[in-house]
């Protein structure tokens, strides 16, 4: 059994402050990639400010932002093959732009419209789990599964701090590892979970820690450095792919907004903290990166920043222009061979709306 | 205490429990600072502290079974799960062990534990988030199941719950939070097993609980307008249930309706039917009516979910056709 060595506690970093630390290079990563990456980041970005200013105008349901944690999600879905599976928490409900999902689908889910729903299967981007690490499990076993088929794919799987301590997590990282399952487990660390700090969560002194006890690699990166996030997810795939089983990547960020639209972090947050993260927030840091490198101009980030906007543009008003969503459907999805009774229920529905629908 | 909402009389009745009796205490997942995802912890934490208004790590499986454990040692724990959907994640410790203690220790041990949770419909959450899942743990020999659907009941029965030796599931509904009533001065414990009529009448007896007591109640008032005399009982416990109040209402009215928010199918509402059908039969001029939620999961979309959960039209019709004016 190969020997599993303690996590590191010192944050793996790539881009530096400008100050004292310097700036790395990522191997391999040619300026296309770079800007590439800022593209996705920008994206990821305009879609979630742009929800928020949805929500307010009543256009999409309750939201869960995820401002500040678009450089761990563009940088670990860059590590990956289209083939390989995502499985976001509702966190990264907009993971799917990167595999070129349509945003009009996503804003749809959040617009509680079937034209919200996307076969999994198409974007290997599984459905959005809102029940906490419920999803930890599910990466486990497709991963499992694909390396059963002789597949080379492997799966990533985001959940956040605090479900770390949901049993599902445990088990699902437990057996990912006594299976060898090519999965990456993706924690993302911002420091909260709603109201409950991550020092209210566990006793261990880093997320990474865990790892150990399952026998595998814990990797602690600072998870508002796109680079380092995709380099520690790159390591952790090539190990997944080798045979060598899961890799547990701690992504430390910090939740900059609130938990979700319905929130109000008033009451349990710091909001000097709050301002101060603001100002270290993830695309910047490496917007400022790219043009120390002389990478990115400032037409070109204009342009890429204008090009988000109009997706976002094209998506709500493609999402608004669904036609209204048929009743029918409640009773079509539920089984692949719907019970007589809701045969029944159906054709009741339909009768009621004088076979108007659907 | 006259007008209060049926969030602040949850929380009165946790408040007084604790600040007369230091053996009870709560936790959950975000119930301190933030006072609970659905404000009815608020303030609590500044009163007790946080030994006891105590956040808890997204355990579910944890925090009912530390609960467990708290009450064997003597503890009035009330445990707060957030949404009922989760109390999925502590089926083992609630069904398995809370359940069976006191059983399988030949009534040696008990478990006086309270688990609070929230449910329902009405704002779609979608799926995982609304779910009236109370059929489920009716269904369990050593649980106790409260449902109260008024600020008065749900004080009262919550005291009574945290006194209570056994493990009871105390279920409220999202919607009826803000939900304003009198309440008496006094917290006066309700022994469980005993029904509440909110309205007399002589041609239908509805058998109605949580949110639909209130929907109950509005179609009632409909019927009395096209001439049909509606009674609404409200069982407030699910387990024990007043089977007495329900047989006596329906040997005087002839006829019922049951109505929840879940799911018809397989739902609560069978059972009533058919403890009224064994004891009442030869009183029945027409079948019971049943009220609930097509079999569907939760729909998200507004429009379906509000479809998909009954309403007092849905009330008022099953009364119509049991009294046969459809
Ligand atoms: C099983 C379960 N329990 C409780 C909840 C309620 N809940 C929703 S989000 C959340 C906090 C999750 O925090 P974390 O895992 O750190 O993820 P983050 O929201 O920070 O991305 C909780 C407790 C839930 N959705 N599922
Ligand atoms: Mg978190």
């Amino acid at each position: 059994m190969a020997q599993i060595a303690a996590a590191e506690h010192e944050l793996r970093r790539v881009i530096g402050d400008a100050e004292g630390l310097g700036d790395r290079e990522v191997e391999g990563l040619s300026e296309g990639d770079l800007l590439a990456l800022y593209r996705d980041m920008i994206l990821l970005r305009t879609y979630d400010e742009r929800s928020v200013v949805y929500h307010r105008q009543g256009r999409i349901g309750t939201y869960a932002i995820y401002w500040n944690h678009e450089a761990m999600q563009a940088g670990a879905a860059y590590a990956l093959a289209d083939d390989d599976w995502i499985f976001p928490s509702y966190r990264e409900s907009a993971i799917g732009l990167l595999r070129g999902l349509p945003a009009a689908t996503i804003l749809s889910w959040w617009r509680g419209h079937p034209s919200g729903w996307w076969n999994p299967a198409d974007y290997n981007v599984a459905s959005i789990c809102v029940p906490i690490a419920t999803q930890v499990p599910h990466a486990a076993g497709l991963a499992w599964g694909k390396r059963l088929r002789g597949e080379d794919a492997c799966a990533l799987v985001f959940f956040g701090d605090g479900a770390t301590s949901e049993g599902a997590f445990h088990e699902g990282a437990n057996f990912a590892a006594v299976m060898q399952a090519p999965v990456v487990l993706l924690c993302n660390n911002n420091q909260w979970a709603i109201s409950t700090p991550v020092s209210a969560q566990t006793r261990a002194e880093t997320l990474a820690d865990k790892a150990a006890g399952y026998g595998m690699p814990g990797v602690r990166v600072d998870g508002l450095d796109v680079l380092a996030v995709y380099e520690a997810t790159r390591e952790a795939v090539e190990r997944a792919r080798a045979g060598e089983g899961p890799t547990f990547v701690e992504a430390l960020s910090y939740r900059a907004a609130p938990h979700a639209t319905a929130d109000d972090p008033t009451a349990y947050i710091d909001l000097e903290r709050v301002e101060e993260e603001r100002t270290r927030e993830c695309v910047g840091r490496y917007e400022g990166y790219l043009r120390r490198l002389g990478v990115l101009t400032d037409e070109q980030a204009e342009q890429i920043k204008a090009e988000a906007a109009d997706v976002m543009r094209e998506g709500i008003k493609a999402a608004e222009s669904e036609p209204p969503a048929d009743i029918g459907l409640v009773f079509e999805h539920a089984y692949a061979d719907p019970p007589p009774q809701l045969a029944e229920d159906l054709a009741e529905l339909r009768r009621i709306l004088g076979g108007s629908v659907g | 205490m006259p007008e209060t909402t049926y969030r602040e009389a949850v929380r009165d009745a946790m408040s007084e429990a604790m600040r007369r009796d230091e053996s009870v205490f709560i936790m959950g997942e975000d119930i301190a600072e933030m006072g609970g995802s659905m404000g009815v912890t608020q303030g609590m934490l500044d009163e007790f502290g946080p030994d006891r208004v105590r956040n808890t790590p997204i355990s579910e499986m944890a925090i009912v079974g530390a609960g467990i454990g708290a009450a064997m040692a003597g503890m009035r724990p009330i445990v707060e799960i957030m949404y009922q959907d989760f109390t999925t994640l502590a089926m083992e410790q609630i069904v398995n062990q809370a359940a069976k203690h006191r059983y399988m220790s030949g009534g040696q041990l008990k478990v006086p534990l309270t688990i609070r949770t929230q449910g329902g419909a009405g704002w779609s959450p979608g799926a995982q988030h609304a779910q009236q899942l109370e059929a489920w743990f009716v269904h369990v020999p050593g649980l106790k199941v409260a449902f109260p659907s008024t600020p008065e009941d749900v004080r009262n029965l919550l005291y009574a719950s945290i006194y209570d030796d056994n493990p009871v599931i105390f279920f409220e509904h999202r919607t009826l939070y803000g939900l304003k009533g009198d309440v008496p001065e006094e917290i006066e414990p309700v022994e469980f097993g005993k029904a509440r009529i909110h309205r007399e009448g002589e041609d239908v007896t509805v058998v109605a609980t949580g949110r639909l007591v209130h929907e109950a109640l509005a179609a009632a008032e409909e019927a009395e307008g096209e001439g049909i005399s509606v009674e609404v009982l409200d069982p407030r416990t699910l387990l024990p249930l007043d089977e007495d109040a329900i047989v006596a209402s329906v040997e005087k009215t002839n006829r019922c309706v049951v109505a929840h928010e879940a799911v018809v199918r397989m739902g609560f509402g069978a059972e009533v039917a058919a403890i009224v059908q064994e004891r009442a039969f030869d009183y029945l001029d027409a079948p019971v009516g049943r009220v609930g939620a097509k079999f569907s999961p939760l729909p998200f979309a507004p429009i379906m979910e509000e479809y998909v959960v009954p309403h007092a039209r849905d009330v008022l019709a099953a009364i119509k056709k049991t009294v046969g004016k459809n």
